[in-house]
């Protein structure tokens, strides 16, 4: 583990210990009272969600283009993080929606096409774990297309009817709830950075087992 | 991992059960959450400490299984390179 690591996992770790007393400093929210705090886990996690599927889909686009086995392991780190990310977000969100909406889910653009990008990216671990030799030149066409749908996650509030609150919202927070949206996403994103690394690592060392494994059996 | 599979497979199979299911008949007009059955209300207490409590439990089980993947692979790579050299 490298010190830059180190450190934003240290700071990752701290700011999610603080965390709970920023969020408790925010006011209430006038029509929906507490529960509007899980916004602070709610969006920084679907924020990581759609970065760890643009990762992904990058990484992979270059892979294909390059062979780069470094950039084939970022892709497979991004997209385990997308799944990771996606499931505290598709977790969160209807906990806060039972409250707000009356229900837990609604079938509308942004919840049913983030469950899709959720989908899609386990299908991507699937076809890596048990798709065999080729897969991850399956895989990576999987990721790229699920990079595309994250400009329609993101609009889908804005040019359909959704219950799902808009995008303008966070540029229109007051600034006592601006700021613990802020320390949380830097909390969020410190710690997607450290689990990157980490585990592209991992899948380099993989790779670096499978041809030692390749090379003993040929000796 | 078994587990894990079977686990992503009850998920998998989970969606369109979930996507066929009804929801309940939903009332013609708005309803003040005041007049809503107590036992049709959770208190936003705990589904705001469910939300945070899950985030946290999920965050450090992820973190703990990639230290230990890690520390795994670590160990068979060092034992392959002795073997190699």
């Amino acid at each position: 583990m490298t010190t830059a690591v180190k450190g934003q996992l240290t700071v990752a770790a701290l700011m999610f210990a603080a965390a709970p007393w920023v969020i408790n400093a925010a006011p209430y929210e006038a029509t929906m009272g507490l529960v509007y705090k899980i916004y602070f886990f709610h969006m920084p996690s679907a924020w990581m969600f759609m970065l760890g599927a643009i990762v992904a889909g990058v990484a992979s686009a270059r892979f294909l283009f390059t062979k780069n086995p470094a950039s084939d392991a970022t892709a497979v780190a991004a997209a385990e993080l997308a799944v990771v990310f996606g499931l505290l977000a598709l977790v969160t969100g209807p906990l806060w929606a039972r409250k707000a909406w009356g229900v837990w889910w609604v079938w509308d653009a942004r919840l049913t096409s983030s469950l899709m990008l959720f989908l899609i990216f386990v299908a991507y671990l699937l076809l890596r774990q048990f798709g065999g030799p080729g897969s991850e030149k399956l895989s990576a066409g999987l990721a790229l297309f699920g990079m595309a749908n994250v400009p329609f996650i993101y609009v889908s509030v804005n040019y359909w009817r959704t219950l799902h609150p808009k995008t303008s919202v966070v540029p229109t927070l007051p600034v006592e709830m601006g700021r613990p949206l802020w320390f949380c996403v830097t909390a969020f994103l410190l710690l997607f950075l450290a689990l990157l690394s980490l585990r592209s690592t991992l899948e380099k060392q993989r790779a670096r087992i499978d041809a030692l494994y390749l090379q003993h059996d040929e000796a | 991992m078994r587990y894990l599979r079977l686990l992503f497979i009850v998920a998998l199979m989970a969606v369109p059960v979930l996507a066929g299911a009804q929801p309940t008949p939903s009332p013609d007009e708005f309803v003040p959450i005041s007049q809503i059955p107590a036992e049709e209300q959770i208190p936003a207490i705990n589904l705001v400490a469910a939300a945070y409590a899950f985030v946290w439990l999920a965050l450090i089980g992820y973190v703990w299984s990639l230290g230990r993947r890690l520390q795994k692979s670590e160990t068979d790579l060092a034992r392959l390179e002795r073997k190699g050299s």
